[in-house]
């Protein structure tokens, strides 16, 4: 922390009342959003311990109802989903620089690759009714698996959906900072919703990065 | 702290393409038996990887001070306690014999 910096002058009256600078006030945002972060690792990491630890026990059935998934789908999904973080990481680096409308259009751009990916998702999740994949509730497979599978399944759909809600808390969020952007509430010397809201964004683009393999690719080779 | 601002665009460009080739190259692999469970470490590496360049780059980590690496890390290391712990118990289980005998 650079405590020892000088005080800069507060950008657009943004500073709150309990903060020296707006200096302090950013690094405050900045470990909170971190902190933050560390708790959505948690989340995610029981579901994927969860997973390690039934996969170890049933790895016949993952990987024979890892085969039913598309991975063609999963790589492009990848493939769209990476490069929403590259156009959220140029929204943020437009931002340090004050450039408003390379902002706005940076974060219509990730949100609409976020919206694509999430419409890709929408029609694997299709695909898996009409094979009779949804644990449950809408469930068959072919023998020996007939009852494992459906833990596979259940782990799919709990992970790439809580994946999937926090895509779309993303695009909500972007959509927000995108209005104030275009209103011209940021500046090169205040713009941290934008990186904090791409801090949020790289962080559900790390959790797909895991579930693409973990998911898609297992039940290849063992 | 952080600021990113040393990060040109140039190189966010190149570490997107590094992602896109990773992505091609995890692909690809899984569809080539390595055996001996290697497919597993091979997906997860290069998982990893991913992982290290977006949290460095995209996410600034490698132009931020050493709290932001602690904090970052932390969530990590716990995530770390709560696998090793539940994978510890699962491998143990029946090393001893008695009553906590239990089949998978």
């Amino acid at each position: 922390m650079s405590s020892a910096s000088p005080p800069m002058p507060d950008a657009l009256s943004v500073r709150a009342h309990q903060f020296e600078n707006v200096e302090q006030q950013h690094e405050a945002s900045w470990l909170g959003m971190w902190v933050f972060l560390a708790t959505e690792v948690m989340f995610f990491g029981g579901m994927f311990t969860g997973y390690a630890f039934y996969r170890s026990g049933y790895p016949g059935a993952f990987a024979a109802g890892s085969n039913r998934l598309d991975v063609l789908l999963g790589a492009i999904n990848t493939a769209v989903l990476i490069a929403s973080s590259f156009t959220m990481a140029l929204a943020v680096h437009a931002a340090q620089q004050g450039r408003r409308r390379a902002i706005v259009n940076c974060l219509l751009l990730t949100m609409l690759l976020g919206t694509v990916f999430l419409g890709i998702k929408s029609y694997e999740y299709y695909e898996k009714f009409v094979e009779h994949l949804v644990p449950g509730w809408n469930f068959s497979f072919e023998a020996p698996f007939e009852r494992t599978a459906e833990i596979f399944f259940s782990f799919y759909f709990a992970m790439t959906g809580m994946h999937a809600l926090h895509m779309i808390i993303g695009i909500v969020l972007l959509a927000v900072i995108a209005l104030k952007a275009r209103r011209g509430r940021f500046s090169a010397e205040y713009y941290t919703p934008v990186e904090l809201s791409g801090l949020y964004w790289h962080f559900v683009d790390l959790v797909w990065i895991f579930l693409f393999p973990l998911l898609y690719l297992v039940g290849r080779h063992l | 702290m952080s600021s990113g601002a040393h990060i040109t665009v140039r190189s966010y460009i190149v570490v997107f393409l590094i992602l896109l080739g990773l992505t091609a190259l995890t692909t690809g692999v899984a569809f080539i038996d390595l055996g001996a469970g290697l497919n597993n470490v091979a997906a997860l590496v290069i998982a990893v990887l991913k992982a290290l360049l977006v949290i460095l780059y995209f996410m600034h980590v490698r132009t931020s001070d050493r709290f932001t690496w602690v904090i970052a890390g932390a969530g990590f290391f716990w995530l770390l306690i709560l696998m090793g712990g539940t994978i510890d118990d699962l491998v143990t289980r029946n090393l001893l014999p008695g009553e906590m005998q239990m089949t998978p």
